[in-house]
């Protein structure tokens, strides 16, 4: 500061340097805030933390990678009757088998042993998780789109849409689903084989038409729950700013659905539907167990687990194997799902 | 209360109507019919027997006389067990399935509800993670496989109690263990919750700050708020112990009402299916509007609308 040669006087004296725009550097120096983290490197975060859940997502993917890569390069296939190897424990070989592994040939051992028939287990078991994999994301992924669709449009519209909408849902939430699932799947199966014999139908035949029954059963009953869910996200959503601002706008009701709402409530959804899939792999189980599930020879966890019931005086393994895997999968999916809940439920932060 | 009582019961009744419906249709889109599968009938005294049980009428016409019979009680003659009406069935069925259900939820509940109060009360201690890591296994174990391996264990290997049937009373702790496996493990985690959730309310300070006794202050106010949440969950539980025993009941060879619904839908019983399906709805869909019912009135901060 420079002296002032009167000094009486009052004037303040001020140093018109002070008074250049700061430099970028010394803009840097002030910022004091952490760098904002957006929702999806947030919820990751609190994700990898999770040390129950990061186990169970390995889990989950080693599951994967058994039932869906390894059966390519797996010597055996699921439905080969290897001849004079039934009913083997273990890596254990049948007299042929021990037979050309003498002679110098190179046998791939049947690390789970066979079953009665003869085929080797651990590729059966790797095709039931298959099976039982496939129908939970694809049932979850049915599930997903009914009731977030159902939900969205009831809440969205309101007045007698929704109410109309929603006691549709509290009647389908009181049907015992068992009696009709059991129900649906003795009546799809016939009219959906009839159907697969029609041209341009053959994919049925290769899904299995119980397969597809069971996914329509789940198309049928099981969204409920998440369209209540949607429903009371959105019905809080729909009042906020930006959805007048869209609508000002002149965007349509099904653009601010999809753009806006379904995706603010996305974490919700993401949580809901990885719980959905193990509660569907618990639902197969349950209706291959009983004999409703897919079609033989295609195996599935909860069928194994059947057919080795009438053996399990001798086998005891061939029903531990598949009711051990199945269990293995619901407990992961399950952790997981609640992991990802602690990591993306807004209402979980703190 | 009584507009919102008058209201479940409808939607309840209209709910039992759509599923008869429903499972009316269905079953006759089932191909074949309950006299196909047996040795060779001539067609004469096929279209005879058709003609008996109304089965030659228009598919309209059948249901609106089911649904006329339904509604004065009478359920029919079964098409397959001669000489014995659907009441009949039910009647010598149920008590079975009901007994083994009945056993099953009154374990879950009594050692689900204290056990998830105990991990609550001692949050943190080694004894509540052990419970949390049993319980969290618990709810992924399905019903099958609990049932086979105790089947295994205790009856193939230990030869502890007959595996078969339903003579005394110790073939009852198998299939009770196995039905009530799951749900005392749900009971528990979510029990073990809304214990938390009440332990730290406002109002559970004020009652220590004033030096009230412990044990009366949990079960005079912890305990009856923790527990709304379970009472919510005992009517989808008695449904599920309907449903789960149908694994049961095919594990354990029980005679019960699952096994014959099961049955009778393979042997295209028309009648069975048919009165299996609605009492067995009808007896779930009224479980539900009971626990709502009690659920509104033990907690007064749910108003009725």
């Amino acid at each position: 500061m420079k002296d002032n040669p009167n000094p009486l006087s009052f004037q303040s004296r001020l140093n018109p340097d002070d008074f250049f725009p700061a430099s970028s550097e010394e803009k840097e120096s002030l910022v004091i805030m952490r760098e904002s983290v957006g929702f999806w490197r947030d919820g990751m975060r609190r994700f990898r933390k999770n040390k129950i859940a990061m186990v169970s997502l390995v889990i989950v993917i080693l599951i994967m990678i058994f039932s869906f890569i390894v059966p390519i390069f797996y010597p055996y296939t699921y439905e080969q009757q290897v001849k004079g190897s039934n009913n083997l424990a273990p890596m254990t070989y049948s007299e042929e088998e021990q037979a050309r592994i003498d002679a110098g040939e190179s046998v791939f051992p049947h690390i789970l042993g066979t079953d009665k028939l003869g085929r080797d287990y651990a590729i059966r078991v790797m095709m039931g998780s298959r099976i039982s994999l496939i129908v939970g994301l694809v049932a979850a992924f049915i599930i997903l789109v009914i009731g977030s669709v159902f939900g969205s449009v009831a809440a969205f519209f309101g007045g007698w849409v929704d109410l109309i909408m929603m006691r549709l849902v509290d009647i389908i939430y009181t049907v015992p689903d068992v009696l009709l699932i059991v129900l649906l799947s003795f009546a799809l199966k016939a009219p959906l084989e009839t159907l697969s014999m029609q041209p341009g139908f053959g994919w049925i035949r290769t899904l299995g038409p119980n397969l597809i029954s069971i996914f329509i059963v789940f198309a049928l009953l099981y969204w409920v729950g998440m369209a209540r869910m949607v429903r009371g996200q959105i019905l809080a959503l729909k009042e906020s700013e930006y959805v007048t601002a869209a609508r000002a706008l002149g965007a349509s009701s099904a653009r601010i659905i999809r753009k806006h709402l379904l995706t603010n409530c996305i974490g919700t959804l993401i949580v809901m539907t990885t719980l959905q899939i193990p509660s569907s792999i618990f639902t197969e189980s349950f209706l291959s167990f009983l004999g409703l599930g897919v079609a033989v020879p295609m195996p599935s966890l909860g069928s194994l687990a059947s057919e080795a019931l009438n053996g399990i005086n001798t086998y005891p393994y061939l029903l531990f194997i598949p009711a051990g895997l199945i269990s293995l999968i619901i407990l992961s999916f399950n952790l997981l799902g609640d992991g990802l809940r602690d990591a993306f439920d807004p209402k979980m932060k703190n | 209360m009584a507009k919102y009582i008058v209201k479940r019961i409808g939607l309840a009744i209209v709910t039992i109507w759509v599923v008869a419906t429903l499972t009316f249709f269905l079953m006759n889109f089932v191909p074949g019919g309950p006299f196909l599968s047996e040795k060779a009938v001539s067609p004469k005294a096929m279209a005879a027997l058709e003609e008996k049980y109304g089965l030659d009428k228009p598919l309209w016409e059948q249901y609106v006389t089911y649904m006329t019979d339904a509604l004065h009680g009478d359920f029919g003659a079964s098409l397959k067990q001669r000489g014995r009406t659907v009441m009949s069935i039910i009647t010598s069925k149920f008590p079975v399935s009901a007994r083994v259900g009945g056993l099953a939820v009154l374990a879950a509940f009594c050692i689900g509800v204290p056990l998830g109060c105990f991990s609550a009360m001692n949050r943190g201690k080694a004894l509540d993670s052990f419970i949390i890591v049993v319980a969290t296994f618990g709810i992924a174990v399905p019903s099958f496989v609990v049932g086979t391996v105790l089947m295994y264990v205790f009856s193939v290997r230990l030869g502890w109690v007959s595996s078969l049937g339903l003579k005394n009373w110790t073939n009852y702790i198998l299939p009770v263990t196995a039905l009530a496996f799951y749900p005392t493990a749900y009971i528990t985690r979510l029990m073990r919750s809304s214990m938390l959730d009440v332990l730290g309310q406002d109002y559970m300070r004020t009652a220590r700050a004033k030096g009230l006794n412990q044990i009366i202050s949990l079960f005079k106010h912890a305990l009856r708020n923790a527990i709304l949440p379970v009472v919510t969950y005992m009517g989808p539980l008695l449904a599920y112990t309907v449903t789960g025993s149908f694994i049961v009941e095919k594990i354990f060879t029980i005679p019960g009402l699952g096994g014959e619904f099961i049955g009778s839908i393979s042997n295209r019983d028309y009648t069975v299916i048919m009165g299996t399906t609605i009492f067995l709805a009808s007896l779930i869909v009224l479980m539900n509007v009971v626990v709502d019912i009690a659920y509104k009135l033990i907690d007064p901060r749910i108003k009725l609308k």
